[in-house]
């Protein structure tokens, strides 16, 4: 069933421009320092681009700094809960910034020896930042329908924005809101909210959505 | 040459509308290229395709290449040893050399982009311009800078802090500057003569024409002949492992006009080879790209020993046509192979060679690899890619320090 909307949804891309700060940690507690110093665009960086550069991997790799605590540090146990950590819960970079650090001192307290343990030279973590770009794209939809065929022929780069930034930088372009606020759907704003995209490729995520508003409009 | 759109099969339609959605921003800006070299090494390879592709997106792009004697292309290829970590020691008259001829470009050129995009050191003098033209200043290194001889680095930096902005081709070639530093990867381009599918019969005439035996397996290093390379240690890592398995090696590449250094290097390792018949050394003249391809289509293995890299694009190449890669873990190799997954990274001859003997003897392995390491280029490593960073980057140089930008 079609549903006509308040106000258009303006589909957005992104793109990242990565910047390298010249810093680097050559043990944990050179990794704990960096992140409490870096900018959050930097958190956001690190957190982040692993999902998009292999996006084709199944399952996902985690995020920086989990993959260099569990294959360069070999630090398992810590690199698993970093890998773990549900960035969904979180509303800002500052709040992932606070909870990285969290869980190193927690490790360094536990195992203070392994905080000094150097990585062999060459292999240190590099810290980076990013600068982010924005733009609008021709895809506006006005109703269920049109929102379902610009679903399905924006770039992955655009389902990105949409799922993961503008929860950090744009709350009224997460689909969710729009699909609550201007469709005025519950049913459908909830299935939306409820995907966790950090957990599949682009290409299923894209997939996904685009079957969620194929079964709403088929009035499941 | 292929136009922009002839990428849509490949990179896909929303890839390429997003790509003239960026130009769109750039309308009206002029962009010059400076390098050292038209012909020959990975700059020029990018450039001949970049140029022709940001125009197609209305973008006023242009390239234009600096003039040197032999003696300071030796000035500057020593220069490129130091930067890769050799220890190196440099004359004043070398010194001024390299000044003098910087500033002769300078008087010479006519520099007219709004933004001039200068390419490795040998024209980084070209700054001292600026003051007089303004102007947008790009400096793009291309080469391995983890290890710099201090004397060269602190030669350099006082013209790279003059810029408005510095390019590197991986993470670990950062350094403390005191202008922003960007990360963008190289790439290749999947429609050059040295990318595009080839039928059998062009691979078939290929491997005739040298007389490489096409039914034995074939390991492949394609680069310059230069020490960085270490085609000696691949000799080495062919011999361990002929003793187990049949193969051929093939060492192939072409010279660069601005190496001086490449017809030493290829006679000591003619002379290491020793006539061995299974070991074909092709020094191959720049024209040769068609040849290139089918060598690395017809490879079991590719090899890529190098002991420094800038960023290694014989790497891409090679993965973009679905081969299983051994690769030193240096310089922007590990950008391009995920351990295992997409390719192997060694560090020594000897594990280089358990690795080679591993390939050769567990095909479905370094099929899975080569799969993996076509898709990993295809959506990171190809030309596309390449041109969405320049135009960000463009875009960027107005709107510096800022953490998001809505255009």
């Amino acid at each position: 069933m079609n549903r006509i909307a308040k106000e258009p949804f303006q589909f957005f891309t992104r793109q990242n421009l990565t910047y390298l700060l010249g810093k680097k940690a050559k043990n944990l507690n050179a990794l704990l320092t960096g992140i409490k110093e870096i900018p959050l665009a930097s958190i956001y960086q690190h957190t982040h681009h692993f999902l998009e550069q292999h996006e084709y991997l199944s399952p996902e790799p985690p995020n920086d700094f989990a993959y260099w605590i569990t294959n360069v540090l070999q630090n398992n146990a810590l690199g698993e809960e970093i890998a773990g950590i549900d960035l969904r819960q979180f509303s800002s970079l500052k709040d992932i910034q606070v909870r990285l650090v969290e869980i190193v001192e927690n490790s360094i307290q536990h195992d203070p020896e392994s905080a000094n343990r150097n990585v062999p030279a060459g292999e240190e973590f590099h810290f980076m930042g990013a600068q982010t770009f924005v733009f609008p794209t021709q895809y506006i939809a006005n109703d269920l329908m049109e929102f379902k065929q610009c679903l399905g022929s924006v770039s992955n780069y655009s389902i990105y924005y949409h799922m993961f930034e503008a929860p950090l930088f744009q709350e009224k372009s997460r689909f969710c809101y729009w699909i609550q606020n201007s469709l005025e759907d519950e049913k459908l704003a909830l299935a939306f909210k409820n995907l966790d995209p950090y957990t599949q490729t682009l290409d299923n995520l894209k997939h996904n959505l685009v079957r969620l508003v194929r079964v709403r409009l088929e009035g499941k | 040459m292929a136009n922009l759109y002839e990428y849509e099969p490949i990179v896909g339609k929303d890839v390429i509308n997003e790509l003239e959605l960026y130009a769109s921003k750039l309308a009206n800006v002029s962009v010059q290229h400076i390098n050292s070299t038209a012909v020959g090494g990975g700059v020029a390879e990018i450039l001949i395709r970049m140029v022709p592709l940001l125009k197609d997106l209305g973008i006023n792009a242009f390239w234009d290449v600096i003039k040197g004697g032999e003696k300071f292309y030796e000035v500057t290829k020593k220069m490129h040893n130091a930067l890769h970590g050799q220890k190196v020691l440099f004359s004043k008259d070398e010194m001024d050399l390299f000044i003098q001829t910087n500033e002769m470009n300078v008087r010479d050129m006519d520099l007219g982009g709004d933004i001039m995009f200068i390419h490795d050191p040998q024209p980084i003098g070209l700054i001292s311009r600026r003051k007089e033209i303004g102007h947008k200043w790009i400096w793009r290194c291309h080469i391995d800078f983890s290890r710099p001889d201090p004397f060269t680095w602190n030669f350099l930096k006082k013209y790279i802090e003059q810029y408005d902005v510095s390019i590197f081709s991986a993470p670990a070639f950062a350094r403390e500057l005191t202008i922003p530093q960007v990360l963008i990867a190289p790439s290749i381009d999947p429609l050059s003569d040295k990318n595009k599918d080839l039928p059998q019969e062009t691979i078939d005439t290929v491997l005739e024409k040298f007389k490489i035996d096409k039914n034995r397996p074939i390991v492949t290093q394609i680069s310059r002949f230069d020490y960085l390379k270490d085609p000696k240690g691949v000799v080495q890592v062919f011999r361990k492992v002929r003793k187990y398995i049949d193969c051929q090696l093939v060492l192939a590449g072409g010279g660069a006009t601005d190496d001086p250094e490449g017809a030493k290097v290829l006679a000591e390792v003619q002379e290491i080879a020793a006539n061995d018949p299974d070991i074909f050394l092709l020094l191959l003249p720049p024209s040769s790209d068609i040849e290139i391809n089918a060598l690395q289509r017809a490879s079991s293995v590719v090899l890529q020993k190098s002991l420094r890299e800038g960023f290694g694009l014989t790497v891409a190449e090679a993965l973009w046509k679905a081969k299983p890669v051994i690769a030193s873990s240096v310089g922007g190799i590990p950008l391009q192979i995920a351990n295992r997954y997409s390719g192997l990274l060694t560090h020594t001859i000897e594990g280089t060679a358990f690795a080679l003997k591993q390939l050769l003897q567990n095909p479905t392995y370094g099929q899975q690899l080569g799969i993996n390491g076509r898709e990993h280029v295809r959506k990171n490593f190809l030309i596309t890619r390449h041109l969405r960073d320049y135009m960000l980057l463009f875009l960027s140089l107005d709107h510096k320090g800022k953490d998001v930008l809505f255009l």
